[in-house]
């Protein structure tokens, strides 16, 4: 089960107003290669893994990315609670405040609704990781293409703490990718 | 939401530490023999839980898990997307 902790994982902090990134940050709050496709799937993930460091990597990365999920959250509501309507409209934001008001919804950056066909499952736990492997590298670049597109200093200090948690969570994958192989292989001797 | 200097520090302390262990806890699910590493989460976590019961006894719950006085302190303001955390890691 899971437990509520009242605290971030990082102390996500917004210096203005810059509306046009909050537009933005939605890529990694409803997108494809957003925290809650990445939390959901590791999470799906995990039940047939053969090993028990492979159960524990998913299970806690999933974890942390629903936290991550909650800091992209938190940026977006600290920008957007700044603004009025008239602002939000001006900054593209228009379709979201008729739609959402100042809620958070779980949509791409161009507004496209979340959808489960965004993360697989196949059993197959090389293939599976494979996939977890490709998720943090595409979560890194889509970090990047964000800090590139704002000079708000708040913004950019979390999502750069947020950027190094997909490089960590990579090298995580892929050591548990090699003990998976590693226990195949001594598997094989046993047939 | 302004919080009050000190309580900001601690609740800043508590966030770096349990960052620190949950660092470490993902590291050792793959390499579960690793002493080192194991000696310095159990490190860490001895400090946060110490930490974190200071926190919860002067401030507020972090989980609902504790003993309450009437009414149930778990739903006080602020709630941890309202706080002003002025400046973040700095
Ligand atoms: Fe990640």
């Amino acid at each position: 089960m899971w437990i509520y902790e009242k605290k971030l994982q990082f102390p996500a902090w917004v210096e203005g107003c810059d509306l046009n990134i909050a537009k933005l940050l939605f890529a990694q709050y409803g997108g494809p290669d957003s925290e809650l496709s990445a939390g959901l799937r590791y999470i799906t993930q995990r039940y047939n893994m053969p090993i028990p460091e492979a159960k524990a990597i998913l299970t806690d990365i999933g974890t942390e990315e629903l936290a991550h999920w909650e800091i992209i959250g938190t940026l977006i509501y600290k920008i957007v609670d700044r603004a009025t309507p008239e602002e939000m409209i001006k900054a593209g934001m228009g379709p979201h405040y008729i739609q959402h008001g100042r809620d958070l919804y779980p949509h791409d950056a161009a507004g496209v609704p979340w959808t489960a066909a965004y993360i697989q499952a196949i059993e197959d736990p090389i293939t599976n990781l494979h996939e977890n492997m490709a998720a943090e590298q595409k979560a890194r670049t889509t970090y990047e293409h964000l800090i590139n597109s704002t000079k708000d200093r708040g913004v950019i200090e979390t999502l750069s703490f947020l950027r190094e948690r997909e490089v960590v969570h990579f090298q995580r994958f892929g050591e548990a990718l090699r003990l998976v192989q590693e226990y195949q292989e001594r598997m094989k001797h046993y047939k | 939401m302004k919080i009050d200097k000190e309580r900001l520090a601690m609740l800043k302390e508590i966030m770096a530490l349990d960052f620190s262990a949950l660092e470490l806890n993902l590291y050792l699910d793959t390499h579960p023999r690793d002493q080192r590493a194991l000696a310095l989460h159990n490190e860490y976590d001895r400090k946060l839980k110490e930490l974190k019961g200071i926190y919860e006894s002067k401030y507020d719950f972090l989980t609902h898990k504790n003993i309450s006085e009437c009414p149930w302190e778990w739903i006080k303001d602020p709630w941890p997307w309202e706080i002003d955390y002025e400046m973040g890691g700095k």
